[in-house]
């Protein structure tokens, strides 16, 4: 039998895969059967030698990879084709949004994003109580975490203090899933520190939510919004990003002869490169995939005009520390200043350069910068601008580092900060801690708490009963565990201290 | 005037167990207490130039000039081999620090702290250093909000409080043991001073915890336990007091091989406090 259907059979025959699983891996394997998107030697060569990473979105883009509805388009007209009338109560409003949800496609072929849900539902909450909310909350939450079990799949919260966004850290405190992943949107002025103070507290229950810097985002997009989705993007609300590509500096840094080398040639030379991919891949995506027929366009959940493409990098610590030994240099990224300087110039380089050049299709008529927050099987490359596991300054320091990056990565940045169990016995040093990352300029303030179930696996959650398990038996209910276990293996997660890891997606079967 | 200088075993940019929130603490060098338990001995004597560190070091991060270690920071892998070879608990990777180095930093990172704890070794050992430091920051506007703490084994004087009082927030108290004899077993000094401290500081409204070393089969007996209970409720029953697992770690000499306090040992010792009344009792996350 061809390799190709003997990897197919091997799918089906598969075990440890249930039904849907086995259709996800047998439809990445199909569309991969087709030629890739026309691109130039170079950049295959780019990308054969590992270079360049399109993230597996396959060989013919027929969605944009982060589809981010405005639902509340929906919960306004109701929607034609899906035969829903607009929604009157809490109850078929909740109904609505399910049903939405499951026709927002991405690259995971599950929603990534499902909306601001307490700006969404709030309107519908008069005369219900607090108590039965969080009852049609939990329920909800078990609704996602076993229906679409992806840890890329994300809510957003805030930045207004409410009800809803009170009720939904309780609930989500409570369950302590892995799905859906959580965001709260906070801005000084109108979020409040109470409500800050809340989603520390329930980091250290389940090292869940992300905060994110509300008014550094709002500053990068228009008055239609953004969203926080899949893994720390930030993306225009009624819309998306139709691609993500991204650049290992490390291996970039590899093909220079010193700093300058990198700076004035090298470094030029293959963001080009990426430029071509990116407006290839956009190009499949506009031109031929028909995607932009489907209701979810023609009803205005997303607008044609809207999606961005992504422009990642990753690697950013082991090319400083590359450059600096081609240098002569003993300083570490992350721990010396000398070397700290060096990879924010590299940051403004690339900065400078995504702002300049105009690519075709994408929001803005330009890409965003984006800090890539890794995948499993990354090996000698951190995620994005972050400091190696295991080689971290104390958390004051660590932000203290990264901070400066941030204001060029409008398209997503993070970093986990591991903080350790003790914490709990005193859990204001958290709040003081994340109060001041994001007054520092941090986009997003994402921590872990040792000793938990629950675990951030970059910018998703895996629990480690399920890993556990996995290892074990094979086969786990979640789409992400597999990644987290890969992961583990690979790019030595939990020796984070105490642990953590990098990585996104699944990229076929058994890779 | 001459500002007063420190000599700090340590900085940590980030503790969540030296107090309220997040705060930066110093751990000053030197201590006049020599507790078997102690998991910090290198932090209780001062270098006297003898050089024994220098062959530990195998980065050349320590020199030996005019009879004076110096300490290369740069070359420093941090193994602290040199601790295990100082002959007097002491540490050659000290430095002298200026309330003004210090206040550098604090606002460096005033967004990310709630306070300042200065500990040790003893820190009231250098308690000029404190005063001055604590004083400077209360009359700094951008460091208004800071408060300042310092974690004590008490030994310090009434006279030595009144001077470190008006500008400080609070004092985390240790105290070894209730029985004179035992104290002195564990810390080499008798407790008369500590308690008298602990009803000082408490009578000032500075005492912002005790705290109790449980080491099994010593501090976790009848006696103790009883006698504790008995010195808190005759101050406040509302007092914090935290119990702290005695651990191995850092400890040497015959203490090393003591057995630890597990989670039984401290929440039978907790059940006994709160059946005497006492109502803030702290235990530990994590054991």
């Amino acid at each position: 039998m061809p390799e190709t259907l003997e990897k197919l059979r091997s799918i089906v025959t598969d075990p440890g895969l249930s039904p849907a699983q086995k259709a996800r891996f047998l439809s990445l394997e199909a569309e991969n059967m087709l030629p890739y998107p026309k691109i130039d030697d170079a950049v295959a060569e780019a990308l054969a030698e590992g270079v360049l990473c399109d993230l597996a979105e396959g060989h013919a883009p027929y969605k944009p990879r982060y589809v981010v509805p405005d639902y509340a388009v929906l919960l306004k007209n109701g929607s034609a084709y899906l035969e829903l009338d607009p929604p009157e109560t809490l109850d078929e409003a909740i109904t609505c949004l399910m049903i939405a949800w499951h026709h927002v496609p991405s690259v995971t072929a599950m929603p990534v994003f499902i909306g601001h849900i307490d700006r969404l539902l709030l309107p519908f909450c008069e005369g219900v109580g607090d108590e039965d909310l969080r009852a049609k909350l939990r329920l909800l939450w078990r609704y996602i975490d076993r229906v679409l079990p992806d840890a890329f799949l994300h809510v957003n919260i805030g930045p207004e203090d409410n009800r809803v966004a009170r009720a939904v850290l309780d609930v989500d405190s409570e369950l302590k899933q892995i799905a859906p992943n959580l965001t709260l949107l906070y801005d000084p002025e109108t979020s409040g520190e109470a409500l800050l103070r809340r989603a520390t507290d329930a980091i250290i229950t389940c090292s869940k939510p992300h905060v994110a810097n509300h008014p550094l985002h709002t500053a990068a997009f228009d008055a239609r919004g953004y969203a926080i989705v899949s893994c720390y993007n930030a993306l225009p609300l009624a819309g998306g990003a139709a691609t993500l590509v991204r650049l290992n500096l490390h291996e970039a840094a590899k093909r220079a002869t010193d700093t300058a080398d990198f700076a004035d040639n090298v470094l030029p030379r293959y963001m080009d490169l990426q430029f071509r991919l990116i407006e290839a891949r956009m190009g499949h995506l506009f031109e031929h995939s028909g995607f932009f027929e489907n209701f979810i366009v023609t009803e205005g959940w997303v607008d044609r005009d809207r999606f961005t493409a992504m422009f990642g990098i990753y690697g950013m610590a082991e090319a400083v520390n590359h450059l600096q030994d081609l240098e002569g240099r003993a300083g570490r990224y992350g721990l010396d200043a000398e070397a700290n300087a060096l990879g924010l110039g590299i940051t403004r380089a690339l900065a400078d350069r995504v702002e300049a050049t105009p690519v075709e299709h994408a929001w803005r008529g330009q890409a965003m910068l984006h800090a890539q927050a890794g995948i499993s099987t990354d090996i000698d490359a951190t995620p994005g601008v972050r400091i190696p596991y295991g080689s971290e300054p104390d958390p004051v320091t660590h932000v203290m580092a990264l901070a400066p990056h941030h204001l060029h990565y409008p398209s997503g940045v993070s970093e986990i900060l591991t903080i350790d169990e003790t914490v709990k016995a005193n859990p204001r040093a958290l709040f003081t801690l994340a109060k001041g990352a994001l007054a520092s300029g941090f986009r997003d303030f994402t921590a872990n708490v040792a000793g938990g179930d629950l675990v951030r696996v970059t910018g998703y959650m895996i629990r480690l009963s399920d890993l556990e398990k996995f290892r074990q038996d094979g086969g786990s209910r979640t789409n992400t565990t597999a990644l987290g276990a890969e992961a583990a293996e690979l790019t030595r997660i939990l020796e984070r201290k105490p642990r953590v890891i990098g990585h996104e997606f699944a990229h076929g079967y058994g890779q | 005037m001459n500002s007063p200088t420190a000599t700090v075993s340590r900085l940590l940019p980030f503790s969540c167990v030296d107090g309220p929130g997040n705060r930066l603490v110093l751990f000053l060098q030197g201590c006049n207490f020599a507790c078997v338990t102690c998991h910090n001995p290198h932090t209780r004597g001062h270098c006297n130039g003898c050089g024994d560190c220098i062959p530990a070091c195998t980065t050349g991060a320590l020199t030996l000039e005019d009879g004076a270690i110096v300490f290369d920071a740069a070359r420093c892998t941090g193994c602290d081999d040199c601790l295990a070879a100082c002959p007097i608990s002491a540490n050659p990777m000290v430095r002298e620090m200026t309330v003004g180095d210090v206040l550098y930093i604090l606002r460096d990172r005033r967004a990310f702290l709630d306070g300042i704890t200065l500990s040790g070794g003893e820190a009231t050992v250098q308690a000029k250093f404190v005063a001055a430091l604590f004083r400077a920051i209360k009359e700094d506007p951008s460091l208004s909000g800071l408060s300042c703490m310092i974690d004590s084994n008490g030994y310090l004087a009434g006279t030595g409080w009144a001077r470190l009082l008006p500008w400080t927030d609070g004092v985390m108290l240790d105290i070894k043991a209730m029985d004179p004899d035992t104290h002195r077993r564990l810390t080499g000094k008798d407790n008369a001073r500590v308690l008298e401290s602990a009803r000082l500081l408490y009578r000032a409204g500075r005492l912002a915890e005790l705290r109790f070393l449980v080491v099994p089969g010593i501090t976790d007996a009848e006696r103790e336990v009883a006698a504790l209970a008995e010195f808190v409720r005759a101050l406040d029953t509302r007092l914090r007091l935290r119990l702290n697992a005695f651990r191995t770690h850092g400890v040497t000499g015959p203490a090393a091989s003591w057995p630890t306090s597990d989670r039984a040992t401290i929440e039978r010792v907790a059940d006994r406090l709160s059946q005497a009344g006492l109502c803030n009792i702290a235990t530990a996350v994590v054991f």
